[in-house]
């Protein structure tokens, strides 16, 4: 068995999570993917999409964060989350809401990587409404 | 010589006043508390944006293409000036601190020879820089009725004036606000948004060889406008925290001095009603020696 990772999720607000996990599978620019100790050194942004740490002090988490970035080295992970919430808080009413802000995005988008942007949003605003 | 009823009605005001200030005094201090935690939680994301700016903005300067956020419009004729106040008052030179620092600056700039615009966020700032340079503001913000100010706030406070930037309306953007030092002692401070401060960069962070996902550039142009809407963030929560600070520090002297001011009052009502007593016995007595 590797060595834990420590992973700590940032959001403006606060410090939401710093534990040490198995692996931590993060929405990449280029998709999925999953962070075990020993990673290469790696900065990418993210795109909204679910945060899964997988054997972690605490058990397994999900989070879900809707853009932000995250800072590899080999010996820590460190995620910059624009907004994050665990996936047990997230509340259907206020998804329902979201998805319907993020589409009225997509139809309102001034330039062309604005719209791409706020397609991604939605349609991963939609894949999470889907999985619940 | 005052009336004894007039001497019993101040007193009375003031003790009221006490009360007040007393009570100001201590939603400050348990404001305090939380907006204090509140600005120190969101430190660990502030200095991790900066230390990833510094590492990718390595790689990236002196590139023609750098952002323009970064290496700024190649000129510096039009100042943006972020001014963060409070929009409350009662909180001794807090605000008044700020906009003289901003008034400096705004006359250092003018003799330059610079445009200089005003972006006021706070309602005392505003009212008391709109009377010499109404015609500089150009936009306004306020939290009234809010009870914490929170990221999105500062989100859109950065994106109006990120969308100015775009639009080419000025090249330099500086914020003002007050830095929490501690509860006694708030210092008002500027700090450079735009173009992004490069020695501030090259100092913070340790340099490690990244692979990045999507390429430099990108990553950039994606933290850049968000490194803005932090530094905001920072500041306006620094400023809930100073205005606190120094609302209780200001409510605490005022209720001292309300305290001083009944004791004299006490006193000279005293003075005078014993004054009173004296010359009616006085009378009585002579009256009767009269007789």
């Amino acid at each position: 068995m590797t060595e834990k990772i420590p992973f700590d999720l940032v959001s403006p607000e606060r410090l939401m999570l710093s534990e040490e996990a198995d692996m931590v599978t993060l929405p990449g620019a280029d998709g999925y993917f999953g962070v075990l100790d020993g990673h290469m050194p790696l900065i990418t942004t993210l795109k909204p999409g679910v945060i899964d740490v997988t054997g972690g002090t605490l058990g397994d988490q999900r989070f879900f964060v809707l853009g932000g970035f995250a800072e590899v080295s080999p010996h820590k992970v460190t995620v910059l989350a624009e907004e994050a919430m665990p996936m047990t808080d997230v509340d259907t009413m206020a998804l329902d809401e979201r998805i319907k802000d993020a589409e009225e995005d997509v139809l309102l988008a001034k330039t062309e990587a604005d719209r791409a942007r706020a397609v991604d949003t939605a349609d991963a605003l939609r894949t999470l409404r889907a999985s619940l | 010589m005052p009336s004894l009823i007039s001497f019993r009605r101040r007193i009375a005001t003031v003790t009221s006043i006490r009360k007040i200030t007393k009570a100001q005094q201590m939603v400050a201090a348990s404001k305090l508390r939380r907006a204090q935690e509140a600005a120190e939680a969101a430190r660990p994301y502030a200095e991790k944006m900066s230390a990833v700016i510094a590492n990718v903005a390595e790689g990236v300067r002196g590139q023609a293409g750098a952002p323009r956020l970064l290496s700024g419009t190649g000129s510096d004729a039009v100042h943006l000036l972020i001014v963060a106040t409070a929009d409350r008052g009662l909180c001794g030179a807090f605000n008044t601190n700020i906009v003289r620092l901003a008034r400096q600056r705004i006359q250092a700039l003018l003799q330059e020879g610079k445009t200089v615009k005003i972006f006021c966020v706070g309602r005392k700032g505003r009212d008391q820089l709109r009377r010499q340079y109404g015609s500089m503001i150009v936009d306004t913000a306020d939290f009234m009725g809010k009870k914490t100010i929170g990221f999105t706030d500062a989100a859109n406070i950065a994106r109006k004036v990120l969308e100015m930037f775009d639009r080419g309306e000025f090249d330099v953007a500086t914020i003002v606000y007050s830095r929490f030092k501690s509860v006694i002692s708030q210092v008002p401070t500027a700090q450079q948004l735009i173009p992004a401060p490069i020695e501030a960069i090259a100092a913070g962070g340790v340099q490690q060889q990244y692979e990045y996902e999507p390429d430099e550039g990108e990553i950039l142009t994606a933290l850049l406008p968000r490194n803005v809407s932090i530094q905001i963030f920072r500041a306006l929560l620094e400023n809930v925290a100073g205005e606190f600070g120094a609302k209780m520090s200001a409510m605490d002297s005022a209720t001292r001095n309300a305290g001083d001011v009944i004791g004299k009052l006490t006193l000279q009502y005293n003075r005078t009603r014993q004054a009173m007593i004296t010359k009616e016995l006085i009378e009585i007595i002579s009256g009767a020696e009269a007789l």
